[in-house]
């Protein structure tokens, strides 16, 4: 630890980390985040550690437990180097043999590297993988290179040096110019330009001022602030205290999800060390600039995401949002002027100050600069954070680096933006993903969750699944909200059981225009946008269920049922061993028969058959049984 | 019910402005619950309204108002994990357990919530117990897991 009071004492620092830093001792990097965690990288860990200590490499190699990467799909995941080897899936089991062949030996263990599914080839590094060679990674690519745990290790990556351009070399007005002419927008869903929003806090007169992080994180399917706050907390403090030095705050909120433990440590972990150092805390830098900065958690509403419910949850009360047009930026927090921003937005802010507004401003495109992180998950299969200037279309997030639909499927939709934002379908695979051109679609790029899905999945489900999701979490406080949410819940529910009637859209689509109109908050507002883009873009599947009660992607429980062909069932027993129902009738020999009253169609039978014999029917009546007779595979023989 | 340790939690807190969802978490956590004995003793410490804290401990998921089971089994059916099968891991647990979300088995085992993304989608479907994560759970290896947790 050493207390840092210049500039010069920061720059100095940094030579020194960099000179005692030898670049050719090997190390090996993990992920030491929530996802590879999840896949048992502790264990991993452990076993280097033993087989160290096994062979007296103590010492000779490190180790380092990084950040997230993003390629969740592959983990765990160890890079080693000098040579920057990037291993996938590696097991515990398979350690022993990278210490002794690649470590000791400096040879490729094959099965351990990416293998393209589609061609075989291998790729030895991590940027010669397709998932990450077409991705432009300005915020993720820190988190192999640095232990979230250790502040100089972000300190010899240049960390912090635009902070101190800022204390010392630039004035709040210049800072606030490199903000506008960047043309930096909000990356947490409302895309409202950042400068604004700071210009509008720097004039308010009244004090104190504030300003908070967002890591609410809320969007099912997001998990890209998660990422950047667990591996590289650094990153968005630098960015956090700039902000506060050019807006003149002295206090500061990290607002950080409950679900994210890890998150909350690193932070933490960060916020202390900074401190520790003289980059948080009083007189920061020796600058006379005193910022302090407290970690608030979050305790599981989605609804506290919105910045106005966000600040009355700091508060300690109810996460309520409060109507627009009283701006949080003048009166937020404690009724103070407040600036509230996602974490991926202060995470771009060293970034424009190292490299210059004009640098940040030719990334992107004509309306939104810089690049954005998308959480690519669902159907798709390379499943990870995408980092990739805005602008890039969605055929190439989803097939270039997603690598196309897992399984073999067909690509049907991908839902983005989350619960306020819509479904794309095939024909605008040709989108250019940025702040404007979604929303011609009908739906909003919101935070960067892409979901992708296939024809085994119901868009009328998928439109219900968004709206029961934002009924449980709508905070109640306006009318259009809670009942309106309420009622296109039970007309979706009615649709999907079979109980659809045929004025039930033109209700779905009033429901949908008041709360547009007349919701408290985006939440409310929003909500439409699932209900309309599928109504929109799959108008078929709603008639299907409703006029023939018949869900064309053979996935609504109450519509479909179960059915053993009899002309491929096999007799083999695997079905009916496996169901949990005792629902199947049959022997060994026997063609078996679901028993449609015990079936409580939790397709096990359907995963296990090995000849497709068992079959998923909507729309139709089962066919009745085959005579008992025929249900022998084998002819009886006759005794002589 | 000792206030003690409803105090040494408090205290942590004394000075500070907003504190109530941070003290309400931390005795969530030490308790399982939010019971009774403690929003009396926040009201009587630190002069919140008893109806305010109810309302807080009643509007926020993480914390309950009933006691839970020894090993919380939260269940995640964010969208990712949706589209890949959690409705079938919630059924399969509903099913070995014999409880529904928000409920807790009658020898307070096990409690079960839904919960809308953990943050690991790329590992969907994903089950969160006692804080620990485990991704690419089937109906078939669910039980095996569960079995674990005494």
């Amino acid at each position: 630890m050493q207390l840092l009071n210049s500039a010069d004492d920061l720059e100095q620092l940094r030579r020194v980390l960099m000179a005692i830093t030898d670049l050719k001792k090997p190390t090996i990097a993990l992920c030491g985040s929530t996802g590879c965690e999840a896949l048992g990288a502790k264990e991993v860990v452990k076993a280097f550690k033993e087989e160290f200590k096994k062979r007296n490499l103590e010492g000779k190699v490190d180790i380092k437990e990084t950040g997230c990467l993003g390629f969740c799909e592959k983990g765990p995941r160890v890079i080693i180097m000098p040579e920057d080897i990037a291993y996938f899936k590696v097991q515990p089991s398979d350690v022993p043999e990278i210490v002794s062949r690649t470590i000791c030996n400096k040879e490729i263990i094959e099965r351990l590297l990416y293998i393209d599914p589609t061609t075989g080839t291998t790729a030895r590094h991590l940027y010669d993988v397709p998932f990450y060679k077409y991705q432009n990674r300005l915020l993720m690519d820190n988190n192999s290179k640095v232990d979230p745990k250790n502040i100089e290790d972000y300190i010899a990556l240049n960390g912090y040096k635009a902070l101190a351009k800022v204390l010392f070399q630039m004035n709040p007005d210049q800072v606030m110019e490199e903000i506008r002419k960047s043309g930096l927008r909000g990356r947490g869903g409302g895309g409202f330009p950042t400068f604004q929003k700071w210009d509008s806090t720097r004039r308010a007169s009244e004090t104190p001022k504030y300003v908070i992080i967002n890591c609410d994180e809320g969007d099912p399917g997001a998990f890209m602030n998660r990422a950047l706050m667990e591996g590289n907390p650094h990153c968005i403090l630098e960015g956090f205290i700039i902000g506060a030095y050019t807006i003149g705050s002295h206090e500061g909120f990290a607002y950080v999800r409950q679900e994210y433990p890890l998150a909350v440590e690193n932070m933490q972990a960060a916020i202390e060390q900074a401190t520790a150092f003289g980059l948080l805390g009083k007189n920061i830098l020796g600058s006379g600039f005193d910022f302090e900065v407290k970690i608030h958690r979050g305790a599981g509403a989605f609804v506290s995401g919105e910045s106005s419910a966000l600040m009355t949850a700091i508060e300690g009360r109810v996460g309520e949002p409060r109507p627009k047009y009283v701006h949080t930026s003048e009166k937020g927090l404690w009724d103070k002027p407040t600036v509230l921003n996602n974490v991926e937005t202060w995470a771009n802010v060293p970034l424009i100050i190292n490299n210059g507004a004009e640098w940040f401003a030719e990334i992107g495109s004509a309306g939104s600069k810089g690049t954005k992180i998308f959480a690519l998950a669902g159907k798709v299969n390379n499943t990870g954070l995408v980092e990739v200037p805005l602008g890039v279309t969605l055929r190439d997030i989803i097939f270039k680096i997603g690598g196309g639909i897992r399984n073999g499927k067909k690509f049907k939709a991908v839902q983005i933006g989350g619960p306020s934002g819509g479904m794309i379908p095939e024909q605008y695979l040709g989108t250019p993903v940025d702040f404007d051109e979604i929303k011609k679609l009908g739906a909003m790029m919101g935070s960067g969750g892409l979901i992708v899905m296939d024809n085994d999945t119901c868009m009328v489900d998928v439109a219900r699944y968004f709206v029961n999701f934002l009924c449980e979490e709508s905070c109640g406080k306006c009318v259009p909200c809670r009942e309106g949410l309420k009622q296109a819940r039970r007309i979706l529910t009615n649709i999907v059981s079979g109980k659809g009637e045929e004025n039930d859209i033109e209700k779905l689509r009033q429901i949908a225009e008041t709360s547009n109109a007349a919701a408290l908050c985006a939440l409310g507002q929003t909500s439409a946008n699932p209900m309309l883009t599928t109504l929109r873009y799959f108008a078929d599947e709603y008639d299907a269920h409703i006029k023939e009660k018949r869900c064309p992607a053979l996935s609504c429980k109450p519509l479909i049922n179960f059915y053993v062909d009899p002309a491929k069932c096999m007799a083999c027993t695997l079905c009916s061993r496996n169901c949990p129902m005792q629902a199947i009738d049959g022997a060994v020999g026997k063609i078996h028969i679901i028993d449609q009253s015990k079936c409580t169609k939790c397709g096990t039978c359907f995963d296990v058959c090995k000849f497709k014999a068992v079959q998923k029917i909507s729309g139709q009546p089962v066919p009745p049984p085959i005579p008992e007779a025929q249900r022998m595979k084998k002819p009886i023989r006759k005794e002589n | 019910m000792s206030l003690e340790r409803i105090d040494r939690i408090i205290d942590k807190y004394a000075d500070e402005k907003g504190v109530l969802i941070q003290l309400l978490l931390d005795i969530q956590k030490e308790l399982r619950w939010i019971p009774k004995e403690a929003v009396l003793r926040i009201n009587q410490r630190l002069k919140i309204p008893v109806s305010e804290i109810y309302r807080v401990a009643s509007f926020y998921t993480a914390l309950s108002v009933k006691p839970r089971g020894r090993h919380l089994v939260r269940v995640c059916l964010g969208t990712a994990c949706y589209v890949r099968g959690g409705p079938r891991i919630i059924d399969s647990v509903e099913r070995t357990l014999g409880i529904k979300p928000s409920e807790t088995t009658s020898d307070n085992r096990f409690s079960l919530e839904t919960v809308n993304c953990l943050g690991c989608c790329a590992l969907g479907p994903v089950v969160e117990l006692d804080g620990q994560y485990h991704g690419r759970l089937t109906p078939a290896n669910i039980g095996e897991l569960l079995s674990k947790y005494k």
